[in-house]
């Protein structure tokens, strides 16, 4: 049974008919043609899908997509502006924070949200924050050090509100 | 997966008359993060799968000192977890809410599904029948109140008929001088599922008195289980170690675990024994340093 589906994906409004079986992660790859996002386990183990959904983090393979009627996503492809990386794309770079790659867009996505929300965390902090992430290439550490990286390069959120 | 039709209504109304109308299985969907793994996997087979987020009442968390907290069936567990009041008086279920999945899981799953999934291993539920939780449902014949406690019948059913929702949860105002906690055993401390999780609940007298104290197992019985045998125990009782030690003796024969993939039964008796004397003594601690 198809649907029609509006959403805003990276700050474009996107519309197509999706099956209802469809989930966000096909919408977005097979619908759109947005494969930066990486489907692991499809089963929401892995976090290789990581998105966001009206700004919060989520698993695309744990979304139908018809769910995201009306609702913002941003995927990978959105993270970096003007042709300019993230801070945080340029942190897994300067630390070596990927081998393979393919956990990295979601690991990206969910590191990038965490650190709007906690821009001076602890190293335990950010492990327990990217367990749902999982890499197979890195041993994480370098992962953890690309993230303290992206945050010490940031503002601290009290002193962006001026406070 | 097999073709199904998917509804999301905008009211309560709406979604009891779909419930009453439908031919085939309906099953509601908020998270998804159970739901969607077993349409993929062929376990569940609905004709509709009805979308509950888009109900305004459904997604109400609401703290009110007189009335307690009410938690609406479709709120994530990130938003109980986040909640500052809900962390201040209802600490167990904060804590529980914190350790379900992952930070990308618990931005969609539900204290609703969490609950109406009837597992064993739930790690919201324990804490909610500490808690004296009352879930709120609304069905064709009208709306029913029940303690949270007679909701579950075994792992994945419930007293939920076919025409009937989960509308919301209502726990009561916390006592003066109480705490809860919660604590689960996994081997991996995020994105695991309990081997055994226990809350306890304590309500203590102008001393080291305990007037009252509720205890609850996860994943050690069919469903979620209470402890009468050491909550009778422990009230009354100056709770120093050997009143938590047997209150742990106590929990550990009450549990009724089997064997599978995650444990032993003896471990998670072991277990039990355990983590109810932790979760005891660190009610006691939130005490003493004065949250409460």
């Amino acid at each position: 049974m198809k649907q029609p589906l509006r959403f805003t994906v990276n700050g474009e409004e996107r519309a197509l008919f999706v099956d209802t079986r469809a989930t966000l992660i096909e919408a977005l790859r097979d619908g759109l043609g947005l494969a930066g996002t990486k489907e692991g386990c499809s089963n929401g183990n892995c976090g290789a899908c990581t998105v966001s959904l009206d700004g919060k983090p989520v698993l695309a393979c744990l979304v139908l997509a018809v769910e995201a009627q009306g609702s913002q996503v941003a995927t990978i492809e959105g993270l970096a502006r003007d042709g300019r990386l993230d801070p945080l794309q340029r942190a897994f770079i300067a630390e070596g924070g990927l081998q393979c790659g393919f956990c990295t867009p979601g690991l990206l996505m969910l590191a990038r949200s965490f650190l709007d929300q906690h821009p001076r965390p602890t190293e335990r902090e950010i492990r327990a924050a990217i367990s749902g992430n999982l890499c197979r290439c890195t041993g994480y550490d370098k992962i953890v050090r690309a993230i303290q990286r992206a945050a010490r390069s940031q503002p601290a959120a009290g002193a962006a509100a001026g406070s | 997966m097999r073709a199904f039709d998917y509804r999301a209504p905008t009211t309560l109304t709406e979604v009891l008359a779909l419930l009453a109308q439908a031919k085939g299985e309906v099953r509601p969907l908020v998270g998804g993060t159970d739901l969607i793994p077993q349409l993929r996997e062929g376990r569940k087979r609905p004709a509709l799968v009805l979308d509950l987020k888009r109900i305004p009442d459904l997604g109400r968390l609401e703290y009110d000192p007189d009335m307690g907290l009410r938690i609406g069936a479709a709120v994530t567990c990130s938003a109980v977890a986040a909640h500052p009041q809900v962390r201040r008086h209802y600490a167990a279920l904060a804590q529980a809410a914190a350790l379900v999945g992952s930070r990308a899981i618990q931005n969609r799953a539900s204290i609703g599904g969490n609950i109406c999934n009837a597992s064993p291993s739930a790690d919201t539920v324990p804490p909610l029948l500490c808690l004296s939780a009352r879930a709120f449902v609304a069905g064709g014949r009208g709306q029913r109140e029940v303690e949270l406690e007679r909701f579950f019948q075994g792992p994945g059913k419930t007293i939920l008929a076919k025409d009937e929702l989960l509308v919301e949860v209502v726990v009561p105002p916390p006592a003066k001088r109480s705490a809860s906690c919660y604590l689960r055993f996994t081997p991996r401390a995020e994105m695991d599922i309990a081997v055994a999780g226990v809350a306890a609940l304590i309500v203590l007298d102008g001393g080291r008195q305990c007037q009252e104290a509720r205890l609850a197992l996860a994943a050690v019985a069919p469903r979620p289980l209470r402890v009468p045998t050491a909550e009778a125990a422990l009230k009354g009782r100056a709770l120093d170690a050997q009143a938590l030690e047997e209150a742990g003796e106590l929990a550990a024969q009450a549990a009724q675990p089997i064997t599978d993939i995650r444990g032993g039964a003896e471990y998670r008796r072991r277990l039990v024994r355990v983590l109810t004397r932790q979760a005891l003594e660190q009610c006691l601690a939130a005490l003493q340093a004065g949250q409460r």
